[in-house]
């Protein structure tokens, strides 16, 4: 085939992209060469539109063993234990095809995970789908939850926590994000820098088929009316393999034979090889006859783009190849040596004896585009007004129904009931807490995980939304008495060629930053999907937020559920009443426009480090932070959770019960303790200048207000629970 | 007391039986599939999983593998073997449980915890167990036991069902049938009671922390009994 602008336009390229190649190269490239600039210098695999911006995240900190760059990042937990960990999206194949889309999101991040020498221990997941009324979304839904559950329980790691929501932005455009942490010994962390020459590069794992090719420009390019017709470009995903692939790859990890490992995930064999190379500033040959096809007559073209789930691209120290063909013999793994690493600096390929791929490896990474996209600042919108007539007729008993069954508040025990949450024996917080928790095998420490996103904040205002997504996710993690440590982050955007939408990744990239920074709460990790647009439509902007946090003791560990009658229950952090962009605004005022409530990060770190002190002085009998819903909604859930009930009274603040109960101010938190701790507590309170409220007292099953109006838990559970299952049901 | 666990290529629960096992004194080793030779055991489990990916009927390429021969061996000859999950459903495929495992009623995964009741205590295995009900955890998606109605006569005329799904005071419902199980069956003998087959998984159950603890008075139970 001729290549020519044309060719390299069809192959998603601009033809100014396509100027550059042929001037980096000084020849026109063949078709193989262009397929491999077309995936390496995509949206997917080269954060064109988004490494300048990336670049000013905090990514550094005391516990931060591998911060970005990496298949995934690396926190020191102590004791020479290190959690590897990586959140990443999944969301072009998911719309297209959910279940395999979903399964092989699950599948590539946990590859990216154990690539690294670490056993996964727990996954989570944070999905998003369109108003629950369009009629794509209820199928979407359960090839998505079937994926995710089918891939996962097969490798036999738990699903700990996840986030579900329903926003009609989503309606042509789910998002999928997949996150995995995995456990390692310090000193055997492996990492993907090829080093030495003339060492064998191995293949490893699956076989490689058509399926899949031109995945990662796939999801570089935005959804059209013909989006099906792109199911071929959907991986087909196979846990058994992968399981076999985890077992063999750990095993061969005990030894000392591995120079460099990485996955085969985007762009395949194209991106692998070229990162190694360029890692360890060489160059890799590689004969493509010697890979193992599962299709006959493939051509070196499909080979070096196919997405075939479940491979692995290793270099090895000399004379280790027998040993190590051993291991994977014994798993009945694929394992073949492919080519060696060279001193050219470039990626050669050949192919029935000929030189079919000639390509300088800085020319693919170093020489990529990178745009400073032009974008546009948001103003923060201004305060509505809430009128006294509009909220005069509201019941909050009615009212605090509706919201415990709004889609996006009520219980998702739907979904979670189908992953396995309970194998491998560590998981001591299940999904439908603040954060999942497991054991560090055979230790007292536990480790705390949780995904966040905020996408109504984030549209309303995108610096605000950003740093408030870092702050929900420094909250669930305390609330479950763990140190947050660092995150992971997965950026959902629209198009980065819309100046809206990439002033909303820039701004919300920021916020990110700044929160991170002032929580000393780094990114290790991470992932930018743009393009999340049907036609010219973007998605809201949703950056998720993986948290990740050590409680050292797990038997110190908190749960949301009240524990006792008669214990009082308190508030942390200060209610100002701000109920624009509240759960309660958008759903039952029908107001969708103002300002996301502020974040003001010094009470964040403040009201949050307060209470792991509390925590820490065994004062906590049940902690759960305030997000959607605001303090009543919070405390319901805790009811529901506990099967106790509460009498609540609201302080005589100025603001009025509606305002107190269903704001959404950040930086607040609801405690259960002991009466007799109340001195002390508040004392520790007092002294750390930390606000708080005291709401009232836990009772056998009743919500009882203001000594006026009262329900029944039993109730206020049934309208959490039953929407998501009549839902699915009906 | 001597058990074995045997591991398939897809097992995933092989560590967390091991662990259980060892915590209540049994000496146990894993044992991989490919082998031929079963170690001297006073138990053997086949654990949870996906055994060969069960891509086909679940269990099937399991109860042909090579350690299965002398497995059924062990069995027949009296030996005790304990089926969880996916050991049930190879179990199943074996023939020394009788039935077969079809998928759950409403055609997903369910992980959550149960109530059994247990119906038989004249065996090893829940003999000496005080509780009529126990609180397990089940992770599966194909066990919705059934067999046919010559079958069910003779497994009820042996007192061959180990556990029903109940509720937390033993009642045995259709609404309290997570999978829907023929008469809410989670677990089964075959005839001479020292093969047992269940879908729940006690070892996911010894640890206040985790799910609760009644897997603790399982095992602790059966050690006593093997002694």
């Amino acid at each position: 085939m001729i290549v020519n602008e044309q060719v390299a336009v069809d192959h998603g390229l601009k033809k100014d992209e396509y100027a550059k190649i042929c001037e980096l190269l000084k020849r026109t490239p063949n078709i193989t060469e262009l397929g491999i600039f077309s995936a390496m210098w995509n949206e997917h695999c080269s954060y064109k539109s988004s490494r300048l911006h990336l670049k000013k995240l905090p990514t550094k900190g005391k516990k931060v063993i591998q911060g970005p760059g990496e298949n995934a990042g690396v926190i020191d937990i102590e004791d020479n234990d290190a959690i590897v960990f990586k959140i990443e999206s999944h969301n072009h194949p998911s719309f297209i095809e959910p279940y395999q889309g979903a399964a092989t999101g699950v599948g590539g991040i946990m590859r990216d995970v154990f690539t690294m020498g670490a056993r996964p221990i727990a996954n989570l997941n944070s999905i998003h789908f369109g108003s629950p009324q369009n009629k794509k979304t209820k199928n979407l839904l359960r090839g998505v939850v079937h994926g995710i559950g089918g891939y996962g329980n097969c490798m036999g790691v738990p699903t700990i926590a996840g986030q579900t929501s329903f926003d009609s932005s989503y309606n042509g455009n789910i998002l999928v994000n997949a996150m995995t942490l995995g456990l390692v010994k310090k000193d055997k962390i492996f990492y993907s820098k090829a080093a030495g020459l003339n060492k064998p590069v191995i293949y490893v794992g699956s076989k490689t088929g058509r399926d899949g090719i031109h995945g990662a420009s796939m999801a570089s390019a935005s959804f059209d009316e013909k989006i099906e017709e792109k199911k071929p470009t959907v991986q087909v995903g196979d846990p058994f393999t992968e399981k076999l692939l985890l077992e063999a790859c750990l095993e061969l990890m005990a030894g000392d034979s591995i120079i460099a490992i990485q996955d085969m995930g985007a762009a395949g064999l194209t991106s692998s090889s070229i990162e190694m190379a360029s890692k360890g500033n060489l160059g890799i040959e590689i004969n493509l006859n010697k890979v193992p096809c599962r299709e006959t007559k493939m051509t070196p073209y499909e080979i070096m783009l196919s997405e075939s789930q479940e491979r692995m691209l290793i270099v090895l120290e000399n004379g280790k190849e027998e040993q190590a063909k051993k291991i994977f013999d014994k798993w009945n793994l694929d394992f073949a040596v492919i080519g060696k690493t060279t001193k050219s600096k470039k990626i050669e390929l050949y192919f029935d004896e000929e030189k079919v791929a000639d390509i300088p490896v800085n020319t693919l990474v170093e020489n990529s585009p990178m745009y400073d996209r032009k974008w546009k600042k948001a103003k923060l919108p201004k305060k509505n007004k809430i009128k006294k007539e509009d909220i005069k007729h509201l019941k909050i008993i009615d009212v605090l129904k509706k919201i415990l069954a709004n889609p996006n508040v009520c219980s998702k025990e739907w979904i979670w009931q189908q992953y396995d949450h309970t194998v491998m024996g560590d998981t001591i917080q299940k999904p439908g807490g603040d954060a999942g928790v497991v054991r560090v095998h055979g230790t007292n420490k536990a480790v705390a995980a949780s995904v966040d996103s905020s996408a109504v904040y984030c549209w309303a205002h995108p610096l605000t939304g950003g740093k408030q997504v870092v702050c929900e996710s420094f909250r669930n993690l305390i609330s479950v008495g763990a140190k947050p440590i660092a995150i992971t982050n997965c950026l959902n955007f629209g198009s980065p060629e819309n100046e809206e939408n990439m002033g909303e990744f820039v701004e919300c990239v920021r916020g990110i930053g700044e929160a991170s920074d002032y929580l000393s709460f780094p990114v290790v990790s991470g992932n930018v999907s743009f393009y999340n647009q049907t036609k010219d439509q973007g998605i809201k902007p949703t950056p998720a937020i993986g948290g990740v946090g050590l409680i050292k003791d797990y038997k110190n560990m908190i749960t949301m559920e009240f524990k006792e009658v008669d214990n009082l229950v308190l508030v942390i952090g200060k209610t100002e009443g701000h109920i624009d962009q509240s759960l309660f605004a958008r759903n039952i005022l029908d107001e969708k426009n103002g300002p996301p409530p502020e974040v003001n990060l010094f009470n964040e770190k403040n009201n949050g480090e307060t209470l792991l002190k509390l925590i820490d002085n065994n004062l906590i009998k049940s902690a759960h932070d305030v997000s959607l819903g605001g303090i009543i909604t919070a405390v319901s859930k805790m009811c529901i959770k506990g099967k106790k009930g509460i009498n609540i009274k609201k302080p005589k603040y100025l603001i009025n019960e509606i305002e107190y109960f269903f704001a959404e101010d950040q930086g607040r938190y609801i405690i259960e303790i002991n009466k007799k701790d109340f001195k002390i507590v508040a004392d520790i309170l007092h002294k750390n200048a930390v606000h708080f409220d005291e709401l009232g007292t836990i009772n056998e099953n009743e919500l009882y207000i203001n000594d006026k109006t009262k329900v029944i838990i039993d109730e206020l559970s049934t309208s959490n629970k039953n929407w998501f299952t009549n839902y699915m049901s009906k | 007391m001597k058990s074995s666990v045997i591991t398939f290529p897809g097992s995933n629960c092989d560590r967390d039986m091991d662990v259980a096992l060892k915590k209540f004194g049994f000496k146990n080793k894993m044992v991989w599939h490919a082998d031929a030779e079963l170690p001297k055991s006073d138990l053997v489990v086949l654990p949870g999983g996906f055994s060969y990916g069960d891509y086909l009927r679940c269990g099937s390429m399991a109860s042909k593998s090579k350690i299965m021969q002398s497995v059924i061996n062990f069995a027949n000859s009296g030996g005790m073997v304990m089926g969880i999950c996916n050991g049930f459903q190879i179990l199943v495929e074996t023939g020394l449980v009788p039935g077969v495992l079809l998928r759950n009623k409403y055609l997903e995964f369910i992980c959550k915890n149960v109530f059994v009741k247990i119906n038989d205590k004249k065996n090893k295995y829940f003999k000496n167990v005080d509780n009529e009900v126990l609180e397990f955890h089940i992770a599966h998606n194909e066990g919705n036991y059934f067999c046919t109605n010559d079958q069910l006569k003779e497994i009820e005329d042996n007192n061959q069902i180990a556990i029903n799904y109940c509720d937390e005071n033993g009642k045995i419902e259709d609404q309290f049938n997570p999978n829907g199980s023929l008469k809410n069956i989670a677990g089964i003998f075959n005839k001479e009671k020292n093969v047992l087959g269940m879908m729940p998984h006690p070892e996911r159950m010894i640890d206040t922390s985790l799910s609760g603890e009644d897997g603790s008075l399982f095992f602790k139970n059966l050690i006593n009994n093997l002694k």
